[in-house]
């Protein structure tokens, strides 16, 4: 394990086939992960922000390969949704292949002059012709990329679906079938440079750590992870846990958020899917929890001559409310078929849920009609047509799909509907309804999720902290969960991380810094971040928060427009309070 | 009476790779899954199987009959002992295997030779792999 030394970028340009290699010791203090990648767009982003929609940058934290759960990666990139900074995490394989090709982070960046997939390993990066596998969904160019690959080992694939291929906004790259970098669209800046996937397959050997304390640090992490009761419910039902809990107290986004609560949640709800649905649990490669849970789609294709075809779906809380709750779907089958759709296309199937529900109300407002949709039958719980609306906004090209296709705040703004567009921040919301929070966490936070800044957390535990406090606290949380994205250490592993833990993890490692070194570096982080979103178009004051939000109570109580405004606002100012105070003590220091 | 390593349970694997880390952690000095002496992989991608490319322990080790130099000598309760500082990395006793599980370590020219400690089943979070008393199937 290197002890503290320079990251090691690689660098890609699509456009002129060349690769090259360099050594950042100036990078050192991000730490890895978020923080890293974050820098190394930024800096490419100031140098000339109109290349940045054909840049992004992967990258891995220090830890990889050496901890249970410490194996994510970030990435960094402009957003075709927002328009802003982007940033999105996966797990997969991807964090292990990555740390064996040696590389810590890679920057991607131009337009290939034809579709390309590219191939990191150790010793070669190459460029191959994906001219054959441009058009087909995520599974079956995976399985080609795989197969054109031969060896196996370390190796994790990422791959765009015609969602990415054909620009939709919020289109995800597929990580290794059952992960992704879900939101933003990633997957729309991979088909913007013609890069259809990216094969990472790393064979390097990692030298073990050679502090003492390395092995029985290991085996303490791994045994708090497995045999305690900390990390059980995200094994056991998985995040699917949440949706009773949530929808019995009035936090659940049902049918477009027009009520927070859905009286089919038991029908959708954790327990449910698994004693009907569930096959099996998988892992991201260095976790023992296996917190992936797929499920059995089945579905006659001929129905007279019970002609079936089946596979494995993967679910989690976000997908079973917003293609779900959100589409006023309430049984599991109709909703593993919805997952299906927005998988097989490569759409986040997030936005794709929040996007459909959308058009649903607006239909039967009359706003949408079916002659612009090209669909019939759209309703809430009509699942054959919101697959089919899914398809059709990838595929087809009258103006409401081309409309669509960047999105629902531009398609709600086209159409008349934002009052009842459930965005936060140009982002379709994550499904935790919980009250000013959380709805200030998603438009605040770099990843527009709730695991950004935990509000929902906050809105749950205290929900009648004044707006400065609820800011105060977001922040603390925000700044500490840097510091875990840095690493990178799965957000699900929160609390077995703790700063101590982190301090020994890191130490055992061969990377010896103080409790404090090390949430300086969160904090840093998340100035960095804020800073350069703000030089990317992010404005606080620019952030609308759609009537819907003040019409459906969260957590059984109705927001008001002014609260929510204010809180928005103190986390701005206790985010613009902590960037003075670090910049004066830069220039007090002097250098 | 002496344990060697089986793969009952892999129809519960979560392709977590705890069993490789621990292994190479423990036997080779790495964090590398590459120098571990088990191999946990998909059987079709990630849609289909795990499968687990162990020792199987064989009465009659071909691996041992295949080695020259006398690294690889056969256990009597199954499967064969490696001695490193014999081996000549001559690369025989890997074709010779009769499982196919057997690969050499193409840097340290040496098998990757499973020494039934244990480890990956004791990091194994669902008891795929399991130490079983040699006699149990004779």
């Amino acid at each position: 394990m290197p002890e503290r030394t320079a990251p090691r970028i690689l660098e890609v340009d699509l456009a002129a086939r060349r690769v090259e290699v360099t050594s950042r010791p100036d990078l050192i203090p991000a730490l890895g992960g978020s923080g890293l990648a974050a820098r190394l767009f930024g800096e490419r982003f100031d140098r000339d922000p109109a290349a940045a929609s054909h840049l992004f940058v992967l990258a891995g934290g220090p830890l990889a390969a050496a901890y249970p759960l410490a194996t994510k990666v970030a990435a960094v990139f402009k957003s075709p949704l927002t328009g802003e900074y982007g940033e999105s995490h996966a797990g997969g394989r991807l964090g292990l292949a990555l740390r064996f090709t040696g590389y810590d982070a890679v920057v991607v960046h131009g337009r290939a002059e034809h579709p390309v997939y590219l191939t990191v390993a150790c010793h070669d990066v190459a460029f191959g012709d994906a001219e054959a596998i441009w058009d087909l969904s995520c599974d079956e160019s995976g399985r080609i990329l795989r197969q054109l690959q031969g060896s196996p080992g370390t190796r994790s694939i990422l791959r765009i679906g015609p969602a990415g291929t054909r620009g939709v906004a919020f289109a995800c790259v597929n990580v290794d079938t059952w992960r992704h970098f879900g939101r933003l669209g990633l997957g729309a800046v991979f088909g913007a440079m013609n890069l259809k996937g990216i094969v990472v397959s790393g064979d390097a050997d990692e030298p073990l750590p050679r502090r003492g304390e390395y092995l029985k640090l290991y085996r303490e992490i791994y045994d708090t992870v497995v045999k305690t009761d900390a990390l059980s419910k995200y094994h056991a039902l998985g995040t699917a846990v949440n949706v009773r809990g949530l929808s019995g107290a009035g936090a659940f986004p049902t049918r477009n958020l027009r009520q927070a609560s859905f009286e089919a949640a038991d029908a959708i709800s954790g327990e449910a899917f698994a004693e009907r649905f569930l096959l099996r649990q998988i892992a991201c490669s260095s976790c023992p929890v296996g917190c992936i849970h797929v499920a059995l789609h089945r579905k006659a294709f001929d129905a007279k001559e019970h002609e079936y075809e089946s596979k494995g779906v993967s679910y989690d809380y976000e997908l079973i409310s917003a293609l779900g709750a959100m589409v006023g779907v309430g049984e599991p089958a109709g909703v593993i078929e919805l997952i299906e759709a927005a998988e097989s296309l490569g759409l986040d199937a997030i936005s794709a849920g929040v996007l459909a529900a959308w058009t649903i109300e607006a239909t039967e407002r009359g706003l949408v009609t079916p002659a612009d949709t090209g669909v019939e039958g759209l309703a809430f719980g009509a699942v054959d047509a919101i697959a089919a609306l899914l398809s059709r906004i990838v595929r087809s090209d009258l103006p409401f799909h081309a409309a669509a296709r960047r999105g629902l705040a531009h398609l709600a703004e086209r159409y008349g509907g934002s009052d009842f567009a459930a965005l936060t921040a140009g982002n379709e919301m994550a499904q935790y309804y919980t009250g000013y929070a959380s709805l200030a966490g998603l438009a605040a936070g770099p990843r527009h999720s709730h695991l950004d800044n935990a509000g929902y957390s906050l809105d749950q535990k205290n929900p009648d902290l004044p707006p400065a406090e609820v800011a105060r606290l977001l922040v603390e949380e925000a700044e500490c969960r840097e510091v875990l994205t840095a690493l990178h250490v799965c957000l699900f592993a929160r609390k077995v991380y703790t700063p101590e833990l982190t301090r020994r993890a890191l130490a055992a490692a061969g990377i010896d810094m103080t409790a404090e070194e090390i949430a300086a570096v969160g904090r840093r982080n998340l100035l960095y971040k804020h800073a350069l979103r703000g030089r990317m178009g992010f404005r606080y004051d620019a952030v609308v928060f759609p009537k819907r939000f003040f019409e459906t109570p969260a957590l059984g109580r109705t927001l008001e427009p002014g609260r929510m405004r204010a809180t928005l606002d103190a986390y701005a100012a206790r985010v613009a309070e902590l960037a003075e105070a670090a910049s004066a003590q830069a220039g007090g220091g002097g250098a | 009476m002496p344990k060697i390593l089986k793969d009952p349970e892999m129809n519960r694997c979560i392709l977590c790779y705890s069993c490789m880390l621990a292994c190479a952690r423990h036997n080779y000095d790495s964090l590398s899954v590459d120098r571990a002496a088990l191999m946990v992989r998909t059987a079709g991608g990630m849609q289909g199987r795990f499968v687990a490319s162990i020792c199987r322990s064989c009465r009659r080790a071909t691996c041992a009959e295949a080695c020259p130099s006398g690294a690889l000598t056969q256990r009597p309760h199954g499967g064969a002992v490696f001695v490193r500082e014999r081996c000549i990395g001559c690369g025989r006793c890997a074709p010779a295997c009769k499982a196919g599980y057997l690969q050499m370590e193409p840097h340290l020219r040496i098998p990757l030779f499973c020494k039934q400690c244990g480890l990956c089943a004791r990091f194994c979070p669902h008891g795929c792999l399991v130490m079983e008393e040699a006699n149990a199937h004779a």
